[in-house]
């Protein structure tokens, strides 16, 4: 049992604290959570006698020690019997640490005096040998009686807030964030990476399940973010670096460049008109229109200023042509125009990046991109939308021939463990729509293929029933195949439909004459690099992590940075718009507070060990370490710091150490944990069979 | 006797009980219990049209009990081994396997309804136990004459044409030298198999 | 020279000689090295994990112990029937998947004084080793007469894509390497959507309604894109569509007369190994009027330039999807 070839208990750090350490251990029975396994009783009366001499002065029971009344016995106790550190041995800390904290607070007690250690995640719910989880529960308490006689009074870190907010995206849900955050008088930045905000809500005729106008609910909403006094729009930007902490964030974002001098421009769309080059647009329409080299993505663009697509433009292949400039009113063309780039100071951050479609060309079956009358879904809505490249006419691609019959296909690249697993939530309404907007436009029949028809929201299901009224086909089978019809009348030039269906039990040829293909949703493609940027992290499928799924949706593991609407995972239109709100009203929070406390758990570094080798200084997962080349030693920054304990791993001289997870507190726990401690205390009776580790 | 002829399955909670029994038989790899009924298999099979019950309605059989049922269905009999229905399935149901697996317990039970495949199993099973290898003029020649008869005229043309172009060899294969390891190996995995 | 295994499988000594014989004639030119496994035994086909699951992989496994004593430098087994590579593959992957599993199928073989190791030795078919290990590139430089105005209607039934446990193909619907190989012999590749279609299998023999069936939908498709020879890679697909052609037009009442070949003599055909006609007439449905349609017309120029912007096209019609290029490994 010797390691640093440091024989028994360790050398007590120096503490704050005064005296010998006084410990009350509290076993919680969680219900019978944990009593069901555990035998609390005992693990109490051995702490009490076994743990006597590592400071244990008093153990308690409890049937739920986070209850007021659990938390008023151990203040009563830090008050009468002098307690002065506490092990709590309850649920995990992700629960109820504050909890004991703020109780050891009440009660005089420097709060990072108190352990709370897990009985329960680690013990009574993944054992079912009473004996052995008894057993292992107290080779847990002594862990915890062992760390905390190192555990020293702390008091957290109060940074002040700065109280502006950077948004990160321009769709439905940053617009919301923002607008939010705008209105409540604070200033916002919101970036967007393509030249215009809106997202693909922009791309939709009729939202589900009220069918109102995408245009008409959101152009309001865009035209308020791109003239509220409070905000800076940076559209066509992106974020490249942030640095800093919650409360005090820098960020440098690049504005790429217009190639056209924004105070000057009128939006007047002569330039465009004048472009002689005609791209297909892959992005607002989806590559079913084209737009030009110069353009706009829509009509009702905010801001109103084109772009130049680069990598189009005659100019910058040939050097010539300069069409826009030579017609442009104001002369507010700019072929010279670099980017910029732009630093910011905000003290949150909100991500609501969004999503990206599926690429439907992965299930070959299906045909898409090979059959020209299979359709996206972001294909039929800009089909279908009025200001779409057809005029809103639902025609297949010859742009001309109505359907008389249409498929649409559930599930394509989602519930799929091939592709992915996941639902994509949006999927069936989004269908539903489609197959209404098919009838109303075209009368054709709609045949509705899917797995499960999943409608649970306000109003969704009775959009559900409104399709059936309508008469659309539902065949309930998963598609297995789209192919080009066989020589019957009935197939012949036209698409089939190979399917099971389920409820019948036979399998069926449809034929018809376009199909809609539902497409996943996915993560966009840089999801990770992004999130990586922002110091939070995906799951993964790719989507952003939020802090907890159910309590915590909108915040993440980092402080100050939030994540709102499909970044987060698919959503419809009406969640995003919840949760970027959500995101603003705890941005809000923090800001009205002008201040917050953060964790006391950091690193520091003995500059007079710190050998100025620097290898810990590219580890720092937040950036926090430099490097002060005069002193020739390495600096943390305490408010950056977010106490993950790398850089104490990685330092050869072991001349950085931290704070709660300071080197000996985490040797002594483990001692405990083996109790090496106790053993050389307790009766050889005392015996813990732990697989693989020698007693 | 046909399906529709067998007795309604019974009522009483039929549990996991035969489900365990068709998934020890395919092997878990086979993933039957992760059946979402989707139908995509039933959708993708070439032969789904002459089949009494598409893939995905005997999985839900299977899970309801259904026992008899479904060790009497064409279904097994008429899968191709294509794997179009397992490359599809969004579960990775491996359904060629446990198609393999019902037509097993079939045989083992005398169920199917119809001999003919059973029984060119059995036949070209028996060649490779006693030769090591396939002998298809032997195999066709009874399959036919026993179970075809009335199919010779037509088929026979095809027979001449395959003997002229010496792409029928009318004589069993020579044993390949291995034949006795070959046995031993096959005697000891049927009965590991009927241990288990 | 590569040094490869190989398994030819019991149809390539019978119905499938004219696969063996090209195969033979082409291996030295392509650079490969066939070394048959010594007493390698039937693969059991579809037939025996029908009756019966442990000795059927049993009797797989055999053959991959035999390779795996055997493997030196070259641990690829090559397999050229579909059914056979898909057996092989599939008992690999049993074992290679579940360790208990792998012990049973080496306790039966232990009977036999063998064991097999999984993963020891990498099955792959044919095909597979053509395109991906000799390279198309080196194909197209065999080439002595390319097979300009052939129009060949790319056939892989099912078990060569299919279930594909090692993730070879391009995709498991359409995959694109043998048209690719027969494109590097200059001959015109038809649009065949039915290429990785089921033959039937063994339902000539247990279902044959259900097997015409199967068998007169390929051969009106291969007719349909216009198609002069199907070319195949599986003894079983075509043994059915070629001996089963004339039963199935009698049972339809219908006269379709579509040759079908191994790849293979399309391959010996394309590097002029004489005599040319050589190889071919094995077929029930002769496939020597359609070589007739190959013209000695000059190779065609090399593609131009990729046009960087297509201008945008007159009319109503809507932009297809767009495709980038699809990597797919190959060369």
């Amino acid at each position: 049992m010797t390691h640093a070839g440091n024989g028994g208990p360790r050398p007590e750090t120096a503490s704050a604290a005064a005296g010998d350490p006084r410990i009350g251990v509290y076993v919680c029975h969680c219900g019978s959570n944990i009593a069901g396994t555990v035998d609390v009783a005992a693990v109490r009366d051995w702490a009490a006698t076994q743990l006597r001499s590592r400071g244990v002065v008093v153990a308690q029971d409890y049937r739920f020690m986070c209850s007021s009344l659990g938390q008023e016995l151990i203040e009563r106790e830090i008050r009468e019997k002098g307690i002065n550190r506490v092990v709590v041995a309850a649920c995990s800390p992700h629960l109820h640490e504050g909890t004991f904290r703020t109780a050891c607070e009440h009660a005089g007690l420097n709060p990072y005096l108190c352990e709370l250690v897990s009985i329960r995640e680690q013990d009574s719910w993944v054992h079912a040998d009473r004996a052995a989880a008894t057993e292992k529960a107290k080779a847990i308490v002594a862990g915890g009686v062992e760390r905390v006689r190192h555990d020293a009074e702390l008091v957290p870190l109060r940074v002040p807030i700065h109280p502006a907010t950077l948004v990160v995206g321009g769709g439905i849900g940053g617009i919301s964030a923002a607008l939010e955050l705008a209105n409540a008088g604070y200033p916002v930045y919101l970036v967007e990476r393509e030249p215009s905000l809106g997202g693909h809500m922009a791309q939709f005729d009729k939202t589900f399940p009220t069918l109102d106008c995408s245009a008409c609910i959101l152009t309001p909403r865009m035209v308020e973010a791109g003239s509220h006094p409070n905000i800076t729009l940076l559209t066509y930007s992106e974020v490249e670096r942030v640095e800093g902490y919650v409360g005090n964030f820098t960020v440098t974002i690049r504005r790429r460049a217009r190639q056209v001098d924004e105070s000057l421009c009128t939006g007047c769309g002569i330039c465009w008109e004048k472009c002689p080059v005609a791209v297909i647009d892959t992005q607002f329409e989806a590559g079913l229109g084209y737009r030009k080299a110069i353009y706009v993505p829509f009509p009702q663009a905010v801001p109103k200023f084109p772009v130049i697509d680069r990598d189009n433009c005659t100019y910058y292949e040939r050097g010539t042509c300069r069409a826009c400039e030579k017609f442009c009113p104001p002369q507010a063309i700019r072929f010279d125009q670099d980017d910029e780039l732009l630093t910011v100071d905000v003290g949150a951050i909100v991500l609501a990046t969004g999503f990206r479609l599926f690429d439907a060309r992965r299930v070959p079956q299906y045909g898409y991109g090979r059959l020209p009358n299979v359709f996206s879904s972001l294909e039929f809505e800009r089909l279908s939308n009025a200001a779409g490249p057809t005029g809103g006419r639902v025609v297949l691609r010859d742009g001309v021939t109505e359907p008389r019959a249409v498929g649409i296909v559930h599930c394509v690249g989602s519930r799929d463990r091939a592709y992915n697993w996941y639902c994509s939530a949006i999927c069936c309404m989004q269908s539903l729509k489609f197959a209404h907007l098919v009838r109303e436009r075209t009368g054709a029949t709609v045949y509705e293929c899917y797995i499960d028809m999943r409608t649970p929201a306000k109003g969704y299901d009775e959009f559900y029933q409104r399709l059936i009224e309508e008469g659309t086909l539902f065949v309930r089978g998963k598609v297995a195949a789209i192919s080009e019809g066989g020589p019957t009348p009935e197939e012949a030039g036209r698409l089939v439909i190979q399917v099971e269906d389920t409820l019948v039990g036979r399998q069926r040829r449809i034929p018809v004459d376009m199909v809609i293909l539902s497409n996943a949703l996915e993560p966009q493609a840089d999801a990770r690099e992004v999130a990586k940027r922002f110091g939070i992290s995906c799951s993964l499928d790719g989507w952003m992590i939020e802090r907890h799924p159910k309590l915590d949706p909108v915040a993440t593991m980092t402080e100050g940075v939030f994540v709102a609407g499909a970044a987060q995972g698919p959503k419809d239109i009406p969640t995003t718009v919840a949760q970027g709100a959500a995101a603003a009203a705890r941005v809000l929070g923090r800001i009205q507070q002008g201040e917050m406390a953060l964790e006391p758990i950091r690193a520091s570094v003995d500059a007079v060990r710190c050998s100025g080798c620097r290898i810990c200084n590219n580890l720092c997962p937040f950036n926090a370490i430099t490097f002060d080349e005069d002193r020739m030693s390495t600096e943390i920054n305490p408010a950056l710091c977010q106490g993950c304990g790398t850089c104490i791993a990685a330092c050869p001289a072991g001349a950085i150490s931290g704070t709660v997870f300071g080197t000996a507190q985490i040797l002594s726990q483990i001692d405990g944990l083996l109790l090496r401690t106790a053993a050389a205390t307790a009766e050889p009776a005392v015996s813990v069979q732990l697989e693989g580790v020698p007693a | 006797m046909t399906q529709d002829q067998l007795a309604p399955p019974a009522v009483a909670d039929p549990g996991r009980g035969f489900l365990a029994e068709v998934v020890a038989r395919a092997g878990t790899a086979a993933r039957l219990e992760l059946c979402i009924q989707c139908g995509v298999c039933g959708g993708s099979c070439p032969s789904a049209d002459e089949m009494d019950q598409t893939p995905r309605t005997l999985f839900a059989m299977i899970r309801a009990g259904m026992r008899e049922h479904v060790l009497r269905s064409t279904t097994p009999w008429l899968c191709v081994s294509c794997y179009r229905c397992t490359v599809r399935c969004p579960q990775g149901v491996q359904v060629t396997d446990v198609m393999y697996a019902l037509k097993a317990m079939a045989v083992a039970q005398h169920t199917y309804l119809n001999a003919t495949a059973a029984d060119f199993s059995r036949a070209f099973v028996w060649n490779v136990e006693t030769f090591g290898r396939s002998f298809e003029a032997g195999l066709s020649a009874r399959h036919y004459l026993r179970h075809y008869l009335t199919r010779l005229p037509a088929v026979a043309p095809m027979g001449i044409g395959m003997l002229r172009s010496r792409r029928l060899r009318l004589l069993p294969p020579r044993r390949i030298r291995g034949i006795a390891d070959l046995r031993r190996i096959l005697v000891c995995a049927k009965a590991l198999e009927a241990a288990a | 020279m590569t040094r490869y295994l190989y398994y030819p499988g019991c149809s390539m000594e019978s119905n499938a000689r004219a696969y063996r014989d090209s195969l033979a004639a082409i291996a030295g030119p392509l650079g490969i090295d066939l070394r048959e496994i010594d007493d390698w035994n039937c693969c059991g086909a579809t037939e025996y994990l029908g009756l019966s699951r442990l000795p059927a992989y049993a009797l797989i496994a055999r053959n991959l112990a035999l390779a795996e004593q055997v493997r030196d430098g070259s641990e690829v087994l090559v397999a050229s029937c579909s059914a056979c590579f898909l057996n092989l593959s599939k008992a690999n992957h049993a074992m290679a998947e579940s360790a208990a599993f792998s012990a049973q199928v080496n306790e039966a073989l232990a009977a036999g004084g063998l064991h097999y190791t999984p993963d020891a030795v990498k099955v792959r078919h044919l095909l597979d080793v053509i395109v991906r290990e000799v390279g198309l590139d080196a194909v197209r430089r065999r080439v002595t007469r390319r097979l300009c105005g052939l129009k060949l209607a790319p056939y892989l039934g099912c078990m060569v894509p299919r279930p594909d446990y090692d993730g070879r193909w391009t995709d498991r619907e359409r995959p694109s390497e043998l048209d690719r190989l027969l494109v590097a012999l200059g001959a015109e590749v038809v649009d065949y959507p039915l290429k990785t279609e089921c033959c039937g299998g063994h339902m000539t023999q247990i279902g044959p309604e259900t097997a015409f069936a199967m068998i007169r939908r390929l051969v009106d498709g291969a007719e349909r894109a216009d198609a002069d020879l199907m070319v195949t890679v599986c003894p079983m697909c075509q043994m059915n569509i070629d001996a089963f052609q004339q039963e199935m037009n009698a049972h339809f009442r219908t006269s379709y007369q579509m040759p079908i070949v191994f790849f293979t003599q399309v391959i010996r055909l394309a590097f002029g190994i004489a005599p040319e006609a050589l190889g071919f007439g094995r077929e029930l449905v002769d496939a020597r009027p359609a070589l007739a349609h190959i013209s000695d017309a000059p190779a065609p120029p090399p593609e131009p330039a990729r046009v960087r912007r297509p201008p945008r096209p007159k009319g109503p019609a809507l932009p297809m999807p767009v495709m980038p290029e699809r990597g797919d490994g190959a060369t």
